[in-house]
């Protein structure tokens, strides 16, 4: 699905991403656990194409297509989605629209017609009600005055409806009631399948007790310094990272 | 980013006017130059009784006596009053069937997308144009008439309802109002007149489609609507002028009057040459606009969405004269290129609980200067007088600037007042959500302007709605990269 090779990306001229090799097959979950400024949310930055940041090697590749140099937009019609960790507020802009106009850009760059309103409203009110969120959540403005839990339930709302090739999380369960992140976790569960992957950047095990990992990367100073099994979120959780460090 | 936003910017700076284009037509036209003997002449072709022109001859002497406002945040070269003509006509009559109306004229219209043939016509918008100084054609009045509405051009209303033009002429704004307005006051030439009878809803929007075609000519309308009691109309304006290099004046006047339990809904969407992107040619547009809620219960609301001219001075206003009267100003004003506009409102509050609301947008893009400027007056016998004054203004690029003068004066101690206002630079971040949901950055930039101007685009009648978000949405195509 995805592929990165000694990846190194800087803001500001300071480097972020110190050669970061990494690869998630189809139908795998991946998580990056790591400290506070690790590296973490800049690669999933990178991964989507946040112009914020200066990729200076290595590359990137989805399904074999190289992605290094693409914009932002042709990432995410190539099947990249990133759940932020802060959405942004857009005023005036209804979520319905919004959600539609996303979908269709997908759609067309698929070849397929565009979903007309009433096939797309009876979509999202399928999912709305998965989520536990009232139908009303369509008529409002995009994260305008969402609670932390709305922000992120929007978030899997557009994942489930956008049904994109890679799903990245950034910290999708932080500031998470219990009832909020089990719902974030069904999401995400509904939508992964054989033939999609999910990479989930976390702190915590707690999110990990509802989708199961099929891979754990360490991630210290912009490098991925241990991959293994769940067996290292338990010790992350145990004895945080010190024990990594050289 | 930064440098590739300047780029598209740039980019977006060279595109072209889409109405720019000329009409070749046989016409009379005045001499440059103003005086007495211009304004006699004017008067005579238009077969205007004695009173009126003695009038426009008393705004022409006060006018000599005023000084240009420089109060503005606008900036450009003196206008030389004498080298204008004041009359450019069609060389054609008006006339009652469109097969008499010059048929370059009527293809004017139809590349502007305004069909003068009633049949092609949107159902339930009639539709009155004006072509330089002179209305060539009002379409639906039959229809209009059953119901005792009357929409025809200023004009004609002199010669067929002179009553109610002495009535109701310069009663909102005095001749001597302002240096623009007694200009307009002695040499304006044609508009629309709109009348609607007690207790009639007006069946159909009435709309008034502004063209100056013409070189070196001023274009100085006058239009007048009176609701009368219990009424309702709603009315819009829409106006174009071809790209020249020189600039062009257009000084109108619109007074509105609604009596007891009338409303009067005025909509605009201006859309004038704005000049090229070096700032050169484009419309000066300096225009009156008030209203007065004469009545109790009456009720006026301006909506605006100014996309053109080089120069914007507007600063449509209520007075609230009849007591629970409400006034209202919405407005999107978008500046690029090297426009500037200065343009707000004024609304006067004399009579009891009356109401007002302001609620602006200013876009500014390229080199672009947006200014509002608004005053909120309360006078001593105004009880319980409300407010609300919302100011936004968003910024694409760093070379652009948005300005906020809001003026308010409360002589009653009961008033309640209130005011937010907002600067922002269209965000990054709201692009990038955007774009990794797969929407392009000319949708994004669209969607996001779009969604900042919502509570005015709401305020417009639906057909105008759409296109006002058009009209946004290609201005402002490749603003950001």
């Amino acid at each position: 699905m995805i592929k990165i090779k000694n990846l190194e990306a800087s803001i500001d001229d300071k480097t972020i991403l110190k050669g970061i090799d990494m690869e998630i097959p189809a139908g795998e979950v991946h998580v990056i656990m790591g400290r506070n400024g690790s590296g973490k949310s800049t690669l999933a930055n990178v991964i989507a194409g946040n112009e914020a940041y200066e990729v200076d090697s290595g590359s990137i590749a989805m399904n074999d297509t190289d992605i290094t140099e693409m914009s932002i937009e042709n990432r995410a019609l190539e099947g990249i989605f990133l759940c932020f960790q802060y959405p942004v507020a857009i005023p005036g802009v209804g979520m319905a629209y919004f959600l539609r106009s996303a979908l269709n850009a997908h759609r067309k760059h698929q070849g397929k017609d565009e979903m007309d309103a009433l096939e797309f409203l009876n979509n999202a009110k399928a999912i709305l009600s998965e989520l536990g969120l009232d139908d009303s959540f369509l008529k409002r403005s995009i994260n305008d005055g969402f609670s932390g839990g709305e922000k992120k339930k929007s978030e899997i709302l557009q994942l489930l409806t956008i049904n994109p090739k890679l799903a990245v999380l950034d910290e999708t369960d932080s500031g998470l009631d219990v009832d909020a992140l089990r719902t974030v976790a069904k999401g995400v569960n509904k939508f992964k399948n054989e033939n999609n992957s999910v990479l989930i950047i976390t702190h915590y095990q707690r999110l990990l007790n509802y989708i199961k990992p099929d891979v754990v990367h360490l991630m210290i100073d912009g490098k991925i310094v241990e991959s293994g099994d769940m067996s290292l979120v338990e010790k992350v959780e145990k004895d945080g990272y010190s024990w990594l460090e050289k | 980013m930064v440098d590739k936003n300047q780029q598209v910017i740039d980019k977006t700076l060279e595109q072209e006017y889409k109405y720019g284009f000329t009409t070749d037509v046989d016409q009379t036209k005045f001499e440059p130059g103003l005086d007495e003997e211009v304004i006699a002449k004017l008067s005579k072709i238009k077969n205007e009784p004695e009173w009126l022109l003695e009038w426009r001859l008393k705004a022409f002497k006060n006018w000599k006596k005023m000084s240009e406002p420089t109060w503005a945040k606008i900036d450009y070269e003196p206008i030389d009053y004498q080298a204008l003509s004041y009359y450019a006509a069609p060389k054609q009559k008006k006339n009652d069937s469109l097969d008499d109306v010059d048929p370059e004229i009527l293809e004017t219209y139809n590349k502007l997308g305004i069909s003068l043939d009633e049949q092609k016509r949107l159902e339930g918008v009639a539709v009155d144009a004006v072509f330089d100084s002179v209305s060539i054609a009002t379409t639906f009045k039959d229809e209009l008439a059953k119901h005792g509405v009357i929409f025809c051009s200023f004009s004609e209303a002199v010669q067929d309802h002179p009553e109610l033009i002495k009535k109701y002429l310069g009663s909102v704004i005095p001749a001597t109002d302002n240096y623009f307005a007694a200009l307009n006051s002695a040499v304006f030439s044609d508009g629309s007149f709109v009348y609607i009878p007690k207790g009639v809803r007006c069946p159909m929007e009435l709309s008034t489609y502004f063209r100056i075609n013409a070189t070196n000519t001023g274009q100085f309308e006058r239009t007048l609507i009176i609701a009368d009691e219990g009424s309702y109309v709603s009315y819009l304006e829409g106006c174009t002028a071809p790209m020249r290099d020189e600039n062009q004046l257009h000084a109108a006047c619109v007074e509105l009057v609604a009596h007891k339990d009338a409303t009067i809904k005025y909509s605009t969407i201006q859309n004038w040459f704005s000049g090229d992107k070096d700032g050169k040619g484009g419309i000066y547009n300096f225009v009156t606009k008030r209203g007065n809620c004469l009545g109790d219960n009456s009720k006026i609301s301006w909506t605006q969405v100014e996309t053109g001219s080089a120069i914007t001075w507007k600063y449509p206003s209520v007075i609230m004269q009849g007591d629970n009267s409400v006034g209202e100003f919405y407005s999107v004003a978008v500046t690029k290129n090297k426009q500037q506009a200065d343009t707000g409102t004024k609304m006067i509050h004399i009579g009891k609980n009356t109401k007002s609301t302001i609620i602006t947008k200013g876009i500014s893009a390229g080199e672009g200067q947006n200014t509002y400027r608004g005053g909120v007056k309360i006078l001593k016998n105004a009880e319980n007088a409300q407010n609300f004054s919302q100011c936004d203004s968003i910024l694409i690029g760093d070379k652009c600037g948005a300005h906020t003068f809001p003026y308010i004066d409360v002589k009653n101690p009961s008033a309640k007042m209130e005011h937010e206002a907002t600067t922002s630079s269209i965000g990054e971040d709201q692009l990038f959500y955007c774009n990794q949901r797969g929407i392009k950055l000319d949708d994004a930039v669209s969607m996001i302007v779009n969604g900042f101007c919502k509570e005015v685009f709401e305020e417009l009648p639906m057909e105008f709605a759409v296109e006002a978000k058009q009209l946004i949405e290609v201005t402002l195509e490749n603003s950001v990269g």
